[in-house]
């Protein structure tokens, strides 16, 4: 076998064995940030597919996460718990009996942000740059306000709550992985290699025969169907959702995920969801009262956003590239590293 | 409807369309010259707000004084703000001039919810714009009248400045061709900048105005506002001082005369304008007084 299979199938044998010994080792608390960087990792993907590989520039993931968590809380939750749920109005008929396993309502909360993707991919597709931001912009807005309104349905601004917990540590990582390999195999492909065309080049591209409409709505529908579950998985981890949940400073987080990381890696994304989620966490003593050494803070909340506003800034300024520009991990590269820090050690002998 | 009540919805529709026309008006000039959705105008808008309450309270100043402080503040804030977070991008591709945007626009609301508190504050009333005034069976807050007076004073003032003087003839010059205005010896900076900052003093006198009308202050105040006057710049023609005006006053009747007729989409009235938006996008795309421009190969 090759040594990079080797290392390949070690790696794997790590990240399975990490998994599956995350919920007897770490604290739940631990465990929990982990899996919410495993959503994370599948919704920077998304964004990334976009933004990153199609040159699309999208502000509208909040509004199909929104469908997809809606959707699929929906389907999974029992009879009882609906109607606990909507005392303001009952629950319309039709929704209020149905119960499906996970995994299908999963699919089906996937399926419905991209179909909903395709009814605003039509229109909105046809701009471009900055016309294109402000549109899908518009249309998560819009879903959210008929969220909002649509009471006996998706029970208005009060939300849902007690959403079965589906999203186990086993559940989001195993879905992350999909979706990074997933992405791998696609960028890899021609449909891949016509999305960089459409990106770098889009009157090239169309010269070269390749139809840019079409290729710019396959990315938009696949980066929604992801983002759709990912919104699902989100739903089913914190066990409650409200439309006030998917604004754009959703998507905003997404953003900064992708840029941190580097606009089209797939390292990248997943890298940076890792560091933000993670520090997003860390750093949530910034909110909290302080006692610094020669004057006390009384709780700032929105302090850590700040820090996270001017991270951003300084990577779009100093550091446009973010963490990896737009390279891909690999094993020669890694090894490279310590070869080459190796023979630097040695007078730079080979 | 009685007629009453419909003066009563038209002199509201006409405030808020003047509120929305100079905060537009802001936008269309940035991207004019520049080609760039300004994320941040919206919050530029809260920050003239903010800056007059806290003249009014905090230093206790009389209110004229106090919003001659806060104009000149939000003025010499957005041109700050040009300086620090776009002018280093000028010649990046556009994505990443739009991110820095958003991240600006995120910093300022969140650095206002530092420092201002998440909370919401109430202006202190001001006796000249807090009168009931009745016509009749109408009475509205004198406030109300006051808007569209000062709108049409200003735009008068912005017209002649765009039109009539030298500095206008260098911003008409550059948004058309900026390298081209550079070898003619325009400053080009310079232009930027002065754009940057009568935009933001006509969010700043918006941001007045709209506290003044509707007198609760929150960090967060900013960004419906600003996105809905994004879509009425773009209603109008982007680029076109005129079009901002007209999508703005256009926003602003549609918006209260919908909620006016049928009370039943109350709910969906921050959904109107992206609707509108997307109407517009697609029947004329360069807007309403846009002139459709074909992309040379």
């Amino acid at each position: 076998m090759k040594r990079n299979t080797v290392l390949t199938i070690a790696g794997l044998l790590v990240f399975v064995t990490a998994v599956g010994l995350a919920d007897a080792v770490l604290g739940r608390f631990t465990v929990r940030i982990l899996n919410l960087s495993a959503i994370y990792i599948i919704l920077a993907l998304s964004l990334n597919l976009l933004n990153g590989f199609t040159g699309l520039f999208s502000l509208g993931h909040a509004g199909f996460m929104a469908v997809g968590a809606y959707v699929s809380a929906l389907l999974t939750m029992s009879p009882t718990q609906k109607e606990m749920n909507f005392f303001l109005e009952p629950i319309v008929p039709i929704l209020a009996k149905i119960q499906l396993p996970f995994p299908i309502a999963l699919i089906i909360a996937g399926l419905c942000a991209a179909l909903a993707a395709v009814l605003i991919g039509v229109p909105a597709l046809r701009l471009r740059d900055d016309y294109l931001a402000i549109a899908t912009l518009g249309f998560a807005e819009i879903i959210r306000v008929i969220i909002t309104n649509i009471q006996s349905v998706s029970n208005g601004a009060q939300g849902l709550k007690a959403i079965p917990k589906f999203s186990t540590t086993w559940v989001v990582w195993i879905c992350a992985a999909i979706a990074v390999v997933f992405m791998l195999a696609l960028v890899r492909s021609s449909y891949g290699r016509t999305m960089k065309a459409v990106r770098d080049d889009e009157i090239a591209a169309e010269a070269m025969g390749i139809d840019v409409f079409k290729v710019k709505s396959t990315s938009f529908v696949i980066s929604s169907f992801m983002a759709g579950i990912g919104g699902a998985l989100l739903g089913h981890l914190i066990t409650t959702i409200d439309p006030k949940m998917f604004t754009l400073m959703l998507t905003f987080n997404i953003l900064l995920i992708v840029v941190l990381g580097g606009n089209g890696s797939i390292t990248g994304s997943v890298l940076g969801a890792i560091i933000v989620t993670v520090l997003m966490e860390a750093l949530r003593f910034l909110d909290m009262p302080m006692n610094l050494l020669f004057f006390k803070t009384n709780g700032l909340p929105g302090l850590r956003m700040v820090i996270f506003s001017i991270l951003l800034m300084i990577v779009v300024l100093y550091r446009q590239r973010g963490l990896m520009g737009n390279k891909e991990f690999s094993w020669d590269g890694v090894l490279g590293i310590f070869r080459r820090n190796k023979s630097a050690g040695n007078g730079g002998r080979p | 409807m009685e007629l009453s009540t419909f003066f009563q919805q038209l002199t509201n529709a006409l405030s808020l369309g003047s509120l929305y026309a100079l905060i537009a008006i802001g936008y269309t000039m940035v991207y004019g010259i520049l080609r760039l959705i300004n994320f941040a105008h919206g919050d530029v808008f809260m920050l003239g707000a903010y800056f007059a309450f806290y003249a009014v309270t905090a230093l206790a100043m009389p209110w004229w004084i106090a919003f001659v402080v806060a104009l000149g503040l939000t003025a010499a804030f957005g041109m700050g703000l040009e300086r620090v977070a776009y002018r280093p991008l000028r010649d990046s591709p556009k994505i990443s001039v739009m991110i820095s945007a958003i991240g600006a626009s995120f910093l300022i609301e969140n650095v206002g919810i530092v420092l201002f508190g998440g909370r919401p504050k109430s202006f202190p009333s001001i006796p000249l714009f807090d009168t009931v005034v009745h016509f009749g069976s109408v009475s509205m807050l004198s406030v109300s009248l006051f808007i569209p007076v000062i709108t049409a004073v200003v735009l008068a003032v912005l017209l002649w400045i765009v039109h009539g003087t030298k500095t206008g003839l260098a911003m008409r010059a550059v948004s058309t061709d900026l390298d081209a205005a550079r070898l003619m010896a325009i400053d080009v900076n310079k232009t930027i900048s002065l754009t940057f900052g009568i935009g933001s003093l006509l969010a700043g006198v918006g941001g007045i105005m709209w506290t003044m009308k509707y007198p609760q202050l929150n960090p967060l105040m900013g960004v419906m506002p600003g996105l809905k006057c994004f879509i009425a710049a773009v209603i109008g023609g982007i680029g076109n001082i005129q079009g901002a005006v007209l999508g703005g006053f256009l926003l602003g009747i549609i918006e209260i005369m919908i909620v006016a007729f049928l009370p039943e989409l109350t709910g969906y009235r921050d959904a109107f304008a992206f609707v509108l938006l997307i109407i517009v996008l697609l029947v004329k795309p360069a807007g309403l007084l846009g002139k459709n421009q074909t992309v040379k190969v």
